[in-house]
């Protein structure tokens, strides 16, 4: 367990190293370009020179990028050009932002989605599978701007039940709320529902779920006791996984609504070329799509006595 | 006692166990209904065993199933009853149902490891037999699971207890099946092909607990098998399945000595059995295939395959009927009162035995070894100090030109291995192959020149993988002519191919046929038309007829023998069938865990001294035939871990007739016994002498 | 019944048509008209496109009639992969021709809208002239015909462009740059996962490790970057759809070579000393194609949306020409008073991906059954 725990935590080291080694190169490999985007397009060449020799970028690419790393890993990721602020204050109130929007997501989606999925695949060809299925392609269909277009339709412009913003103008207020978390929700749900119940039809058909029907379990316990453990050690793996799609669609939700969050700061410091941003915000992005991934890996070990009892 | 059992739910305890009358079976598709068993009749008594036997497609398991009322969303019972002690299940309603199910009839299924609940320990799956029918407390219900464990004799029951399916081996988790069954003192168990996973000393491990639980538990058993010999060992009463309907039941001697319908006799002439002679009393295949279920006959299904086939089997339906003499033994045929029953069924083939030449393939002291590599980062720090897997460890034998040799075995015994050295899928470690001149041990099949690829081919198991199902048979060997003949004018790539589906008794449309519509028996030729596309000297053919229906077998390996009688090749021949062996082989080699244990000519390794794991291998085969008598071995447990081999003698864990003290700490000495026969083993001389024959034949071999 | 081919000796023209063979003969010759339309602009090629199209539609359906599901996803991407190619053939307004009258008359709704809102807001009569107060009553969401002798049928979007030519032309570009960047993708994506599957050892770590810090990246933060860093070109989408779909694909492709390497037919090849690339190509690919034609058409429907969320945020297919996301993008602002600049595109994009997706589910739905 720990060694696997241990091999896991080496590896993302090895991918984060990797990820920001090519990062840094991509933003500030050049350098020119970097005093570019910093002084504006209007400033002079030699401005540009004396700024990169204050700023210390007259240090070999490796000694800029080790330095870089280093105040990464102390939380230190520069200034924002935008701002002119340090970018661990704009980035830390974005990300608290976000993560109320993904946890109010998770925590409406998962349930449904694997209630649903459950009974569909329960009977497989049934009523109420085929109503779940038809139901989540549509919604997996929409994209979420997409989505937040129709909704924003229906209950902003011709119902006015909700704000069509969300950027928390006058504090937090539930209202403001609402779309957002739809949006996120009924996109991902459908998906979560389908793998769910594409592997609970797959248990159903499984030869131990005949072994227990005819040892006389009550259908009942055949489903609690016997089905369902097997059928959401898949679907598992997709949830935690879905983090990742999670933060894709947190971007653009949130430029839809002008919700103050994470996906915001990073669509706004790529439009306006806030390289210090933008750097920070990427490599916390793959910080916490590479974490989902070795928390799914563990937590498939763990609902697993296969690979768990070798 | 549980008796009352059956009175509480409203059954009849004097009534016969199962009673199934005129039951049919259909599952239905959008096409329609394809029937799957029509016109079932049959009666199970108290303590009785009846073996249902046919071969795949027949209709044998749905039988089980729908006694089992649990025939999938699209299976109906469309007519007929299936009566439990009187009461008809069919008109059970759910409830009723499951009060019986895994209490009064249980069931154990082919697949041990499928079968049971991946993740949930095997102890709460066996709990949960005595807490659901005889709402046993947890406590009660944990003792009655683990005696039961010990009832199927597994060791350390406490252990197993704990443990998740995967962890234990495919015996034992066949055991554990057999005991969840048996639980609750079911009045009827239904063995649905129990032991068709696994290997045949495992097998005769089971079957012999099989027909000890059954008189110890006064359980009447259902047992469903392809294989004769298995039902002759279990049952005693048994009823022939063919084509969905059962064509002849009755007393399992009656049967099998005094048949009576054409498919049982063509049945019983396509299993090697041990009167049987590949020159003087060849096997007879029954020709062509059993029909589809939408396609078959107005009248007799048989008919078509039948060499008694007359206008009458046409005329409508037939109709079971009792054949004179003993009670019970009724026939599906309407001329069995005409037909010479007497009659020899087997002709001795034309072509006298054929001799055999020169050396073409010598294996000199090769040894195969696996570095294991460890992925845990303790190794991956430590440096690794790699452990290996033997996996051939010192084969030595040698095979001449139009010789079969057989090499015979288990799974893991290491034959697999050896047919990737020969043919250059693997390097051996140690050692030399010699194909002619030539040392091919190491030298990969890539590095390897088309004329000697082209020399050493091979004939694979499985039908289904064998074929590229996105080609086409004649594109397949085509290729393989191609490459081996370097003839590329298009027409004359044809004319070979033509000649090679001839070769195999294929018709040429089959050229341009897929694989899924070729049947199991037609890929299988077509991969032996590959293998001898290249003319070989030497064709490695790897259990080529395990997987197909007996039937079939008879035709495929008579076809594999006819073409090499012609071509002079050698042929070896990868099995762990003895019956087939004994037949067809010229030459065996019995491996265990890597090594060579006993080789010679097939009549010296098939009569005494044996060495003790022929002799256990030999006792396990089951034989279809009632004049043999057979001496008993049964090996305990099952063969260890190439990984982690026992000090000694690889078999002395398992062995009959270990020496303590000398088996388990020397490696054995190899004993020439002379004319090529020899053994690797710590017996002595004098005892080796004194063996008795495992398999004897009664006094009158001839099959009436 | 599957030898029913053998059995009759005669086949009718329809039945020739109906094999595999001519459907992806067919399949090309329209490829190759649409080339030729697209570097050419030759209208005529087009013409015969949409003909070749219509047979090849037939033809799919026909196949494909068992299932309901898939029918419905065909029709749905065919209606659109019908209007792409028919486009020039329609006669409709030139997608990027802005019409003096429509943005005046939007101009006039709008303002009479804002000073209806004020009037509301502070509590007096609205403040305008009667031609104004008219207008608010009449003018709906979609504001059909105006102008002498010109009508968009579908209103016009907020440059006084025809909405219904800019949807239209919009369905052919957001088809043609998400074929060829799914299809660059597959390209890249099957070669390193049969090469990672079959070959195994160091090439499967190596390209594992590639694609899994690909992986590491969410989708849309890659694409984010990976525009920020080239610049937003059609070329530059097709790369990044190929950095964040080739993976997924590659692990696809790499399950499927895994499960299929073990079959005795790839033994078979080995033995008779076959190449790895002609094991590769010929043995191996054509048996993984039934999964993968399933997954196209998921990672089509995958593209669109990346395509037109790309579009959306303004990262995407360069303006003037219409793309579904930057239209939808471009209408935000005034999306309160004409909401129908905004619902028609996602309709339209909508639809095509739900198409994308039935299609996927229904081909699943006939493999799994035979």
């Amino acid at each position: 367990m720990f060694v696997l725990i241990g091999k896991r935590l080496i590896s993302m080291a090895v991918i984060m190293a990797v990820v920001s080694f090519a990062l840094f190169a991509i933003f500030e490999g050049d350098k020119l370009e970097v005093a570019g985007k910093v002084l504006g397009p209007y400033s002079s060449a030699e401005q540009r020179e004396l700024w990169l020799t204050q700023n210390g970028y007259d240090a070999p690419f490796l000694a800029r990028y080790v330095d870089w790393v280093g105040g990464a890993l102390t939380g230190d990721f520069g200034d924002s050009i935008q701002y002119k602020a340090p970018v661990a204050d704009l980035l830390w109130p974005r990300l608290a932002n976000t993560g109320i929007l993904a946890a109010l997501t998770f925590a409406l989606m998962i349930p449904i989605a694997l209630t649903l999925g459950v009974i569909a695949g329960m009977k497989e060809g049934s009523a109420q599978d085929r109503s779940v299925t038809v139901f989540s392609v549509l919604t997996t269909s929409i994209p979420e701007f997409a989505m937040a277009t129709f909704l924003t339709v229906i209950f902003v412009y011709t119902l006015g039940w909700l704000p069509g913003t969300s950027s928390f103008t006058e504090g937090f207020r539930w209202a403001e709320v609402v779309l957002p978390v739809a949006v996120l929700v009924i996109y991902d749900m459908g998906y979560v529902a389908r793998m769910t119940r594409a592997s609970m039809a797959e248990v159903m058909q499984s030869q131990y779920i005949r072994t227990a029907v005819l040892k006389g379990v009550p259908r009942r316990d055949v489903i609690l006791k016997h089905a369902l453990r097997n059928a959401l050690i898949a679907p598992f793996t997709v949830i935690v996984l879905q983090l990742n799609w999670l933060l894709s669609g947190v971007i653009v939700v949130e430029v839809f609504f002008a919700y103050k969050g994470f996906g915001k700061l990073l669509y706004d410091a790529a439009l306006f070329g806030d390289l210090y941003v933008l750097e920070a915000c990427t490599i916390i992005a793959v910080v916490v799509a590479v974490g989902s991934q070795i928390i799914s890996d563990i937590g498939y070990t763990l609902l697993n006595p296969r690979i768990r009892f070798r | 006692m549980s008796d009352e059992k059956l009175i509480a739910l409203g059954l009849d305890p004097s009534a016969p166990v199962l009673e199934c009358e005129d039951l049919c079976v259909s599952y239905i598709v959008r096409a329609g209904a394809i029937p799957a068993v029509a016109d079932f009749n049959l009666t199970v008594g108290r303590n009785e065993a009846v073996g249902l036997v046919g071969e795949s497609g027949c209709g044998k398991s749905t039988v089980a199933l729908a006694i089992m009322q649990y025939l999938g969303a699209n299976g109906r019972i469309v007519c007929g009853a299936c009566r439990f002690f009187g009461r008809d299940l069919t008109t059970m309603s759910p409830t009723e149902l499951r009060m019986l199910r895994g209490s009064l009839i249980s069931m154990v299924y082919q697949e041990p490891m499928a079968s049971l609940n991946p993740s949930m320990r095997i102890g709460r799956q066996l709990m949960e037999v005595p807490i659901y029918h005889d709402g046993a407390g947890r406590e009660e219900a944990y003792n009655r699971a683990l005696s039961m464990l010990r009832d199927v004799r597994l060791p350390d029951p406490k252990r197993v207890m704990d443990a998740y399916p995967h962890q234990i081996s495919g015996g034992q988790q066949q055991r554990v099946g057999i005991a969840m069954a048996l639980l609750s003192g079911p009045k009827l168990l239904l063995l649905d092909e129990p032991t068709t996973a696994l290997d045949v000393t495992v097998e005769a491990g089971i079957i012999e607990l099989i027909s000890e639980i059954a008189s110890k538990f006064g359980t009447s058993l259902i047992y469903i098998s392809h294989n004769l010999g298995l039902i002759l060992n279990t049952c005693d009463k048994i009823a022939v399945m063919y084509s969905g309907e059962a064509v002849e039941v009755g007393a399992v001697g009656d049967v099998f000595d005094h048949m009576r319908h054409p498919y049982t006799r063509g049945l019983f002439a396509s299993i090697p059995l041990p009167s049987a002679d590949k020159t003087t009393r060849p096997l007879i295949p029954i020709r062509g295939q059993p029909p589809q279920p939408q396609k078959r006959p107005t009248g007799c299904n048989f008919g078509p395959r039948c060499d008694h086939f007359s206008v009458e089997c046409d005329a409508g339906p037939v109709p079971m009927e009792h054949v004179d003499g003993p009670e019970g033994h009724h026939v599906r045929c309407v001329r069995w009162g005409e037909i010479d029953w007497g009659a020899a069924t087997s002709q001795p083939a034309d072509t006298a035995p054929h001799e055999v030449g020169d050396v073409v393939l010598r294996v000199d002291h090769m040894t195969k070894r696996y570095e294991l590599t460890d992925g845990s980062v303790a190794a991956l720090l430590g440096g690794g100090a790699a452990r290996s897997i033997k996996a051939n460890e010192d084969i030595s034998f040698d095979a001449r030109e139009a010789e079969t040799v057989a090499i015979v075995g288990e799974s893991g015994c290491g034959k697999s291995t050896l047919a990737k050295v020969l043919l250059g899928l693997e390097t051996a470690t140690e050692g030399s192959v010699w194909l002619g001149e030539l040392d091919i041990a190491n030298t990969p099949v890539r590095a390897r020149r088309p004329q000697q690829i082209g020399d050493l081919q091979i004939v694979f198991q499985n039908p289904f993988e064998t074929l590229n199902p996105s080609h086409s048979v004649g594109a397949q060997i085509a290729r393989v002519i191609r490459k081996f003949e370097a003839e590329r004018n298009p027409d004359q790539v044809k004319a070979r191919v033509m000649k090679l589906l001839d070769t195999v008794k294929l018709s040429p449309d089959f050229y341009h046929r897929k694989p899924r519509q070729l049947s199991g028996g037609q890929k299988q030729r077509v991969g032996i038309a590959r293998a001898f596309a290249g003319e070989p000297k030497v064709v490695v053919a790897d259990e080529p007829v395990s997987a197909l229906d007996v039937s079939v077998q008879a035709a495929v390996a008579g076809l594999l023998m006819d073409i090499q009688r012609e071509n002079r090749t050698t042929l070896l021949f990868i099995s762990h069938d003895l019956s087939v062996v004994r037949y067809l082989a010229d030459k065996v080699v019995v491996m265990y865990l890597g090594q060579i244990m006993e080789q010679g000519a097939v009549a010296d390794v098939f009569a005494p001294p044996y060495h003790p794991y022929t002799e256990a291998l030999l006792s396990a085969v089951p034989i279809a035939d009632t004049s043999v008598a057979k001496r008993r071995i049964v090996l305990e447990g099952e063969p260890p871990s190439a990984i982690d081999p026992p000090p000694g003698c690889p078999f002395q864990t398992r062995c009959h007739r270990r020496i303590e003290g000398v088996c388990d700490t020397a490696p054995p000495p190899l004993k020439d016994l002379g004319g090529g026969h020899t053994l690797l083993c710590h017996l002595d001389r004098e005892t080796l002498d004194a063996m008795a024959p495992v398999v004897a034949l009664a006094e009158s071999t001839t099959i009436e | 019944m599957a030898d029913h081919a053998a059995n009759t000796p005669t086949l009718s023209l329809a039945d020739h048509l109906r094999g595999k063979r001519a459907a992806l003969f067919l399949a090309l010759i329209y490829l190759a008209l649409m080339a030729i339309y697209g570097l050419a602009g030759a209208v005529l090629a087009a013409a015969v496109g949409v003909i070749v199209l219509v047979i090849l539609g037939g033809l799919v359906l026909l196949s494909i009639r068992e299932s309901t599901i898939a029918v419905i996803g065909f029709l749905l991407v065919f209606f659109w992969l019908f209007l792409a190619s028919a486009a020039p053939l329609l006669g409709l307004n030139d997608p990027n021709a802005i019409a003096p009258e429509a943005v005046r008359l939007l101009n006039d709704i709008n303002t009479a809208n804002l000073l209806a809102d004020a009037a509301e807001e502070s509590g007096v009569a609205f403040p305008g002239t009667p031609d104004q107060l008219a207008l608010l009553e009449t003018a709906t969401w979609f504001d059909f015909g105006f102008g002498e002798g010109q009508s968009y049928w579908l209103g016009s979007d907020i440059k006084g462009r025809d909405m219904l030519s800019r949807i239209i032309w919009g369905s052919q570009r957001v088809l043609l740059w998400a074929t060829l960047a799914t299809l660059v993708a597959y390209i890249v994506g099957m070669t390193f996962g049969v090469m990672a599957g079959y070959l195994g050892g160091w090439w499967d770590e190596a390209i594992s490790f590639v694609a899994n810090i690909m992986l590491a990246f969410p989708v849309m933060v890659l694409y984010i970057v990976i525009i920020n860093a080239l610049g937003a070109s059609g070329v530059n989408v097709i790369i990044a759809v190929t950095f964040a779909s080739a993976p997924g694909i590659m692990r696809i492709v790499r399950g499927l070579v895994l499960d299929l390497r073990s079959r005795d037919y790839i033994a078979a090849a080995q033995t008779r000393g076959e190449s790895a690339v002609y094991i590769m190509a010929v043995e191996l690919l054509p048996n993984a194609r039934g999964p993968l034609i399933v997954d196209g058409c998921l990672r089509l429907g995958y593209t669109i949306i990346a395509i037109a969320t790309l579009g959306f945020l303004g990262l995407g297919l360069p303006p003037p020409d219409p793309d579904w996301g930057s239209m939808l993008n471009e209408a935000r602002p005034r999306a309160p008073i004409f909401p129908h600049m905004i619902l028609l595109p996602a309709i339209a994009l909508s639809s095509l991906i739900l198409g994308f997706n039935l299609l996927a589910d229904g081909l699943r739905e006939i493999s799994l059954r035979d």
